[in-house]
């Protein structure tokens, strides 16, 4: 009984240790705001950000902007990352498209994409294009990487295997190369929804009249220094559900992986 | 049509295979009845397991043929499952998926029936990873065995596991081999392993047959025997003595070796230089 208590304390304390230091941080925030020794001009304080959420959230704008931009960053990743993910299927798997279209996307993907932005306005102006455009591109590289380098690094004695017992090439591909793959392919949508966030904030911070970077630069020019930073959180929000959404996949789709497997006690 | 018996038999004529300049088989010849236990034992890189790939259609041998109930083999061997040095098992696939690999029809029951017969029924849902080494290679036997090959092609499968579990392996084996009638040919090192098993031991020296033995203990063998205990030690000899043979060539090619690297050493060094 008594070793049970403990373990269930131990388990509670757990689940709030990780979010001890970020809770800390915002106490200490406010203790130096209310004292006066941070400039509201430089960074108001956590209630005013609060209030200018709220505010936000009545108004609509925030919903608004934010629905926005969640659609910006899925439909740039859903094209990005299916062209990367095909690209890697077909250069892990064929030798000769890898001898062929290597070299190419390696010389692109080490172009930094944002260095496109005045391309893409001059072609695209400041439409949607552009945003889908850039965070497509982005996507794009880290999902070829690791969809192309998982395909190639799955076991052959295993490949070698499935031919020895009868599968057909289209079985060897979706019962051995591609749940090979799988663990590597998700390390790279893990990497990608951070960079898909990162192109989106820029995307909107320079050519946007929509979304939550314009949102935040337009709070600039009216000097809402609250709106600017609720933005920035808002952001570190996104971004870390994007991520616990990537985690709950490997939690289901590598349910054979040793990494995932919870030991009975 | 006619019917075919239980275990294929096979025929292996002048074969040979080389890799680039080096000649790991040369005019092999050698003759499996159908049904019979045939161990392959020899040095490590006499070619044993080259032999088993070409036998399982893996590779393909650069000169002579393989001729398998009368059919020269041309392709992947259809009617032979081969059990590797490791177990191979897809991680992501549960025990009895693993095991109903490639079957075409009620692969469920057919992979409960075959982890029946290797004792590990009890073990149906769990994740390989999850098991140990003898585990392992227990599902893999039942993998072999679910599609009930003609040809069981054993490649060193039990080298990695502990005293015990392997003697387990060997019984189990040796039992699945009697009920169920298919040709098995068994690459070891292990000469016990060889004599304990098999209805022969052929030993492969420099790509060639060098010994071709008829084992006629009665089973189950007990290898406290004389009998068991003298014909081992007879292969030993023979192997030993055929290494004896060739240790003296063997240092005079490690000697050129040496020499021929100080050489490439050398050439590489040259491109370093300014000039």
């Amino acid at each position: 009984m008594a070793k049970n208590k403990r373990k269930s304390r131990l388990n509670w304390l757990e689940q709030v240790a990780p979010w001890g230091v970020p809770i800390l941080l915002i106490i200490i925030w406010q203790l130096l705001s209310q004292i006066g020794w941070l400039p509201t001009r430089i960074l108001p304080a956590p209630t005013s950000v609060l209030q200018a959420a709220i505010q936000l959230a009545k108004s609509g704008e925030l919903w608004r902007n934010l629905y926005i931009s969640t659609v910006r960053a899925c439909i740039g990743f859903l094209i990005g990352g299916g062209i990367g993910f095909v690209l890697g299927l077909l250069n892990g798997l064929f030798p000769i498209a890898e001898k062929l279209l290597d070299t190419t996307i390696q010389m692109v993907r080490n172009i930094p994409h944002l260095a496109l932005i005045p391309l893409v306005i001059l072609w695209f102006g400041i439409g949607e294009q552009a945003k889908i455009f850039l965070v497509a591109i982005g996507v794009m590289f880290p999902i070829y990487l690791n969809t192309y380098h998982g395909i190639r690094t799955v076991d052959g004695g295993l490949i070698e295997m499935g031919k020895v017992y009868g599968l057909k090439p289209w079985e060897l591909f979706w019962r051995i190369s591609l749940p090979g793959a799988l663990p590597s392919i998700l390390v790279g949508v893990r990497y990608a929804l951070g960079i898909m966030w990162l192109t989106l904030i820029v995307a909107e911070t320079i050519a946007a009249d929509s979304g939550i970077g314009y949102m935040a630069m337009n709070a600039r020019e009216f000097l809402q220094t609250d709106v600017v930073v609720f933005s920035i959180l808002l952001y570190a929000l996104l971004g870390k559900l994007a991520d616990m959404a990537t985690a709950l996949l490997e939690k289901r789709l590598l349910q054979w992986h040793p990494n995932y497997q919870t030991v009975p006690a | 049509m006619t019917q075919l018996p239980r275990g294929a038999d096979l025929k292996l004529l002048d074969l040979g295979k080389r890799f680039g300049n080096h000649a790991v088989l040369r005019e092999l010849n050698l003759e499996v009845a159908s049904g019979q236990f045939v161990a392959i034992v020899g040095r490590s890189g006499c070619g044993k397991s080259t032999l088993l790939r070409l036998v399982s259609g893996l590779d393909h041998p650069t000169s002579g043929i393989i001729y398998q109930d009368g059919n020269p083999l041309r392709q992947l061997n259809r009617s032979a499952r081969v059990m590797f040095q490791d177990a191979r098992l897809l991680p992501w696939q549960r025990v009895w998926e693993n095991v109903g690999l490639g079957v075409q029809q009620n692969w469920k029951e057919r992979s409960l029936w075959a982890l029946q017969q290797v004792g590990l029924a009890s073990h149906a849902q769990d994740w390989p990873s999850t098991l140990s080494g003898g585990q392992r290679q227990r599902v893999a036997l039942a993998r072999a065995l679910v599609s009930q090959p003609r040809l069981f092609l054993l490649d060193e499968p039990l080298s990695a596991l502990d005293a015990l579990t392997r003697m387990d392996m060997q019984h189990l084996i040796e039992r699945l081999w009697q009920e169920q009638g298919f040709t098995t040919v068994l690459i070891t090192h292990d000469v016990e392993e060889a004599v304990a098993l098999a209805d022969r031991v052929v030993m492969i020296d420099t790509g060639r047959v060098a010994l071709d033995l008829q084992v006629s203990l009665s089973r189950p063998r007990q290898r406290q025997e004389t009998a068991f205990v003298t014909l081992v030690e007879r292969i030993l000899k023979h192997i030993t003595g055929l290494e004896s043979r060739e240790q003296t060539s063997d240092s005079y090619r490690l000697s050129l070796d040496i020499r021929s690297e100080h050489h490439s050493h050398h050439q590489y060094s040259h491109p370093a230089n300014p000039q």
